[in-house]
């Protein structure tokens, strides 16, 4: 489904990513940990499309098409989502007309009717009751004054409802309580089937234990230094990056 | 020596028609051309009025109806000084430099008079001033007697100066119009503390204006404590230019004079400048105090921070006006300024014009303004504390002010500022 | 209100780009002669059968007018305007005697510009087609419609007139009602203001007239559409609200006019008084033709609008977005005199292409515990220029009074400009006022964010301008904020690369 081929790109003429060679199949959950500024959220923008990274070389392609040729809108149309480390705040707009505009303009996109406002409405309530979200939160500001814990919430709300074929979760992990991080990794798990895909960036081994995936990658100097299954995320909770450095 | 004097802007271009034969520079070229192109300024804007939209709440009449002459050349005998703040000290009288009360012979930098020195200084000399724009700029370039030249050469790391500016009672009330060349060259630093001040008297219109340079990395941290005369006038212009990544820090306090004016023109010129204009004015009786900031990003990635506070009392009237002009090209600029006024008193007066003006749409800028008495729940929880009335007000009030001294990093110039904060509440206490 | 019915679809074929109004209506018309002196001036009174007073109150303003300069501190750039170039008078030959015999022409046109059918019936005199509101399950909107120089028919009129409440053309009321015409014309905002108030009491030509008697809170929103058809044609309207003690009246304008590669001038002026308990909610959709995106042509919008608060506990609330004409100069202001009255102010203001506003307003603080409010947002694009200019007074008399001011800017692209001016001054101890400002872009981080949901770039900004503008646009009469918030994105289009 998502293949990377010699990946590499730079931040104002410094370069982060130094040649990534992945691939995710349809149905595959594959987690990337790394160490702080190892590349892991430089490789979620790439994917993602934001600008200020430059592709220096290599190839991404989604379902075999180029994924890098396309605009972000069209990354999200064609089923990537990001979930954002940092959910950015969009104050006066309110969270379900924001919901609502990028969940049509996804249907737009996938040839299916556009829901009104109280057909959304009921949609969003069903899924934020899953998710343990109070309703009020549909009406406030996205994620203006959110905590961070809601914040994460508020992501995988859009993930429940865009239904991507690709989640790329970002840290998704960071700043979250226990309770928090079950109730995400619920969302998540929720989504799974035959043709749903996961990337999972974390720092940490904690998430895992909730999402578990069927391939554990490290990511250090923007490079895949090792691949293993689940069990390398345990080993490495045991012995730290500067073990897998040594290694390398 | 009794001849009627006379007023207005008429006054001092008769003046000038006396005096431009004896004026410093009256035999270089450059200077006379100076002086006579300021003077046709000056007579064609005349005394700025409030039609003028940055006069438009401060009327000059008052010093425009009162009658100036020259200060008296006879200069008295040592003054006992105030205390320095730091190693080196440039005393002015009237406008005139006393050598005798001075010591700047062992400084690291360079400073002398700029009467003595005017020959050397035709690209500095109204480098940065403005007289076409700003008539008390055209005032003083067409009279200027004296001044202070500063330069600190590249690297060098000055210390800290005290300028010392020291008006006289004389029958006649005297005018002067000092102009300060400050030059800091790259990676150079200094700190100027400077105090104006006069006997209680003493009626005279000071009239300075600054052209301050700042080289690249250079820092310099300006002080300005305003304690004229109750009668006199402080109509003062500083233009200051910073080059990238230097900083100009100022702080201005304004609590003496009757009516006074600290218009600073501060340009960001290089990528990475920094400028601080932070202030004080602490007003009572009839005083009127105008400070008058405008501050022009003019390269990208500059940052600016104003704080503006004002204690008015009695009938005292206070301005604010602050525009912040950002270029096109600067991009990523930061700018934020605040400026908060406190009403002690009914009769008192504050008008506030914070102003942004921005043609760069990468930037971060703010602004923000608030009047107001001293807060009555405040007040009730220290009383409630057993504190005092008029101790508990005296601690909120220098617990506002607080937040404007407090931005000040340079020690000396921090402690100058805060003893003169209480002295000031002390006076009026 | 005519855009107030706009449907999804008739804006997405907006989405063209162009400004959707700027049709020429083909009507005969009659003109006074070209240029300005005192024979128009007496033209336009006869015309208009008014009383000897009235005459005179106009000449007097006129004389005033020649002595006068026109303003220039505004941070508006435009050529010299040539007073004699334009007519003062123009309206549709045959102006209708009674709501049945509206030329069939000027139907169409409302038509067009999206009045609510019934209230076409309406205008064109058909009873009882949207006399009930039950009919089309919405509240009824009164509307007077002025084009040109002239009003051309007013709607609801009887249905109003059964609660006290007088809603008519100015022209009418000074025939009908010239007591109450002579009692608070120009007392608000009088003939020698400013230059601008002069010229339009010298020739203003119509405009609305509102009374809401004691205690009658008016059943429906009021409106008065405004129209400029003619070309070389300024227009100069008159509208003068009365809420007299404990009424409450809502009231919108909206405008637009034929794109023409002219400059047209329009010069109204607005008074508001509110007496004691009376609040008067008043809310402007400007659309006038802003020019073309190299500048050529559009509205030069001059207004002068100010409500006087005279009663206690009295309320007047301004709402606009402006998102027409070339230049907008325009300060609707509240003298709040009454104790514990209210003044509001809420405003969204766009300008692209060459477009530029100067544009606030003032606050003045007389009676004791009087509030304000004020809440700016502007919105700059292309080369546009846009500027926040207001005043907040408080006299020495207003004790415990309160001001917030909020003004936030935000800039699209790197050509246009955002300022903000504003004059705080404070006699008054006990008062307190506050004023806070922000500049800023739309910022990446929140674009992207939008995009990787799947919106488009350019409803991204839609989005996130709509966002910024919220605290105003809630303030809109609820069909007002939808039209209004389209308008927006209309407003903006081609602003995003």
């Amino acid at each position: 489904m998502l293949k990377i081929e010699g990946l590499t790109a730079e931040v104002d003429g410094k370069p982060i990513l130094n040649g990534i060679d992945l691939e995710v199949p349809a149905g595959g959950i594959h987690a990337i940990m790394g160490p702080n500024g190892s590349g892991k959220s430089t490789l979620s923008y790439v994917l993602a499309g934001r600008e200020g990274y430059e592709i220096t070389g290599g190839s991404v392609t989604f379902d075999g098409i180029d994924l890098l040729a396309l605009e972000p809108e069209e990354r999200a149309a064609s089923g990537l989502f990001l979930a954002f480390q940092y959910p950015v705040e969009l104050p006066g707009v309110g969270n379900a007309l924001f919901l609502r505009t990028a969940l049509n303009a996804i249907r737009r996109h996938r040839g299916e009717p556009e829901l009104d406002a109280m057909q959304f409405l009921k949609v969003a309530r069903q899924r934020m009751q899953a998710l343990s979200m109070p309703e009020d939160m549909l009406r406030r500001g996205v994620n203006v004054g959110f905590s961070g814990g809601e914040k994460k919430r508020n992501e995988v709300l859009q993930m429940a409802l865009l239904q991507p074929r690709l989640a790329i979760l970002d840290e998704t992990d960071s700043g979250l309580d226990i309770d928090a991080l079950k109730i995400v990794a619920e969302g998540v798990n929720a989504l799974r089937a035959p043709d749903f895909s996961a990337l999972v960036i974390t720092h940490y081994q904690r998430l895992l234990d909730y999402i578990v995936p069927d391939r554990v990658h490290v990511l250090m100097g923007g490079r895949i230094v090792q691949s293993g299954g689940p069990e390398l995320a345990q080993q490495l909770e045991a012995s730290g990056y500067a073990s897998v450095q040594a290694a390398a | 020596m009794t001849a009627p004097l006379h007023t207005g802007a008429e006054g001092f271009l008769h003046r000038f028609d006396g005096l431009r034969t004896r004026l410093p520079g009256a035999r270089l070229g450059w200077v006379q051309q100076l002086r006579e192109q300021a003077a046709e300024s000056f007579r064609a804007q005349g005394f700025p009025t409030r039609r003028a939209e940055a006069w438009h709440y401060t009327d000059l009449r008052q010093v425009a109806d009162a009658g100036f002459d020259e200060p008296l050349s006879i200069l008295g005998a040592a003054k006992t000084l105030p205390a320095p703040h730091g190693a080196w000290r440039a005393v002015f009288q009237d406008g005139r430099f006393r050598d005798d009360l001075s010591s700047l012979d062992a400084a690291p930098f360079v400073a002398a008079s700029l009467a003595a020195g005017l020959g050397t200084l035709e690209d500095r000399l109204g480098a940065l001033a403005r007289p076409a724009a700003e008539p008390m700029a055209a005032l003083n370039t067409m009279l200027f007697e004296d001044g202070l030249v500063v330069t600190v050469p590249a690297g060098v790391a000055g210390g800290v100066l005290d300028l010392l500016s020291l008006g006289s009672a004389t029958d006649r009330p005297a005018a002067f119009h000092p102009r300060h060349l400050i030059r800091l060259e790259a990676g150079a630093s200094l700190t100027i503390i400077e105090t104006a001040t006069g006997p209680a008297q003493a009626r005279y219109l000071h009239n300075p204006v600054y052209e301050i340079e700042v080289g690249e990395g250079a820092t310099l941290t300006h002080v300005r404590l305003q304690q004229e005369s109750p009668r006199a006038f402080q109509l003062g212009t500083l233009y200051a230019r910073v080059a990238a990544g230097g900083t100009y820090d100022n702080f201005t306090l304004n609590a003496g004079g009757k009516l006074v004016r600290n218009e600073i023109h501060a340009s960001l010129d290089g990528p990475k400048a920094t400028c601080h204009m932070n202030g004080a004015q602490l007003l009572r009786d009839g005083q009127h105090a105008d400070t008058t900031t405008v501050l022009d990003h003019a390269a990208p990635d500059c940052a600016s921070r104003q704080t503006y506070k004002t204690v008015l009392s009695g009938r005292s009237r206070g301005v604010f006006q602050g525009r912040i002009h950002v270029h096109q090209v600067a991009q990523r600029t930061d700018g934020y300024q605040m400026n908060q006024a406190l009403l002690l008193s009914p009769e008192a007066e504050i008008d506030s014009k914070p102003q942004l003006e921005i043609y760069a749409d990468d930037v971060k800028c703010s602004h923000g303004a608030t009047v107001g008495e001293i807060d009555a729940d405040q007040l009730f929880y220290l009383r409630a504390r057993g504190i005092p009335e008029p101790k508990a007000r005296s601690m909120l009030v220098e617990a506002f002010l607080a937040e404007a001294v407090e931005v000040v990093q340079d020690g000396a110039a921090r402690a100058a500022l805060e003893a003169a904060v209480n002295g000031w509440w002390e006076a009026a206490a | 209100m005519p855009a107030v019915t706009e449907t999804i679809d008739t804006v997405q074929s907006l989405t063209e780009g162009t400004y959707k109004y700027g049709f020429e209506t083909d009507i005969e018309m009659e003109f006074a002669p070209k240029g300005l002196n005192e024979d128009i001036v007496r033209f336009i009174s006869k015309k208009k059968n008014e009383p000897q007073w009235l005459l005179d109150w106009r000449l007097k303003a006129y004389a005033g007018w020649l002595k006068m300069e026109e303003p220039l501190w505004a941070a508006v750039k435009y050529p010299p305007i040539d007073y004699q170039d334009a007519f003062y008078y123009a309206a549709p030959k045959a102006g209708p005697k009674s709501l049945d015999e509206v030329d069939p022409e000027l139907l169409k046109t409302y038509a067009k510009l999206g009045i609510p059918l019934k209230e076409q019936a309406i205008l064109a005199g058909v009873e009882g087609a949207g006399e009930s509101p039950a009919d089309s399950g919405r509240m009824p909107i009164a509307v007077d419609a002025v084009f040109d120089s002239v009003s051309v028919a007013t709607s609801y009129k009887e249905r109003l007139g059964k609660e006290g409440i007088i809603f008519c053309s100015i022209s009418e009321a000074v025939q009908n009602h010239p007591e109450l015409v002579r009692q608070y014309l120009g007392t608000v905002v009088p003939q020698g203001d400013n230059f601008y108030a002069a010229l339009n009491s010298a020739v203003f030509t119509d405009g609305s007239f509102v009374y809401i008697p004691k205690g009658v809170r008016c059943p429906m929103e009021l409106s008065t559409y405004f129209r400029i058809n003619a070309k070389s044609t300024g227009q100069f309207e008159r509208t003068l609200i009365i809420a007299d003690e404990g009424s409450t009246v809502s009231y919108l304008e909206g405008c637009t006019a034929p794109m023409r590669d002219e400059n047209q001038l329009h010069a109204a002026v607005v008074e508001l008084v509110a007496l004691d308990d009376a609040t008067i909610k008043y809310s402007t959709v400007q659309n006038w033709y802003p020019g073309d995106a190299e500048g050529r042509g559009g509205i030069y919008n001059f207004v002068t609008k100010r409500a006087q608060c005279r009663g206690k506990r009295s309320k007047v609330s301004w709402t606009q977005v402006e998102t027409g004409s070339a230049i907008t100069w325009k300060y609707p202001s509240c003298v709040l005199l009454g104790d514990d009255s209210v003044g509001e102010f809420y405003s969204v203001a766009i300008t692209n292409n060459r477009q530029q506003a100067d544009t606030g307003t003032k606050m003045i603080h007389v009676g004791k515990r009087t509030s304000s409010t004020i809440v700016s947002k502007g919105i700059s694009a292309g080369r546009g220029q846009n500027t926040y200019r207001g005043l907040v007074r408080v006299a020495p008399t207003a004790s415990n009074a309160r001001n917030f001011t909020q003004c936030d800017s935000l800039l699209i692209g790197d050509q246009c400009g955002a300022h903000t001016v504003p004059y705080i001054e404070n006699r008054c101890m006990t008062a307190k006022t506050e004023h806070e400002a922000t500049t800023s872009r739309i910022a990446e981080d929140q674009l992207f964010y939008c995009r990787q949901r799947g919106m488009t770039q350019e409803d991204a900004v839609g989005l996130i301008v709509n966002g910024f503008c919220r605290e105003v646009l809630k303030e809109l009469p609820m069909e007002f904020a939808v039209e209004a918030q389209k308008l927006l994105q209309i407003s903006l289009e081609g602003s995003v690369g």
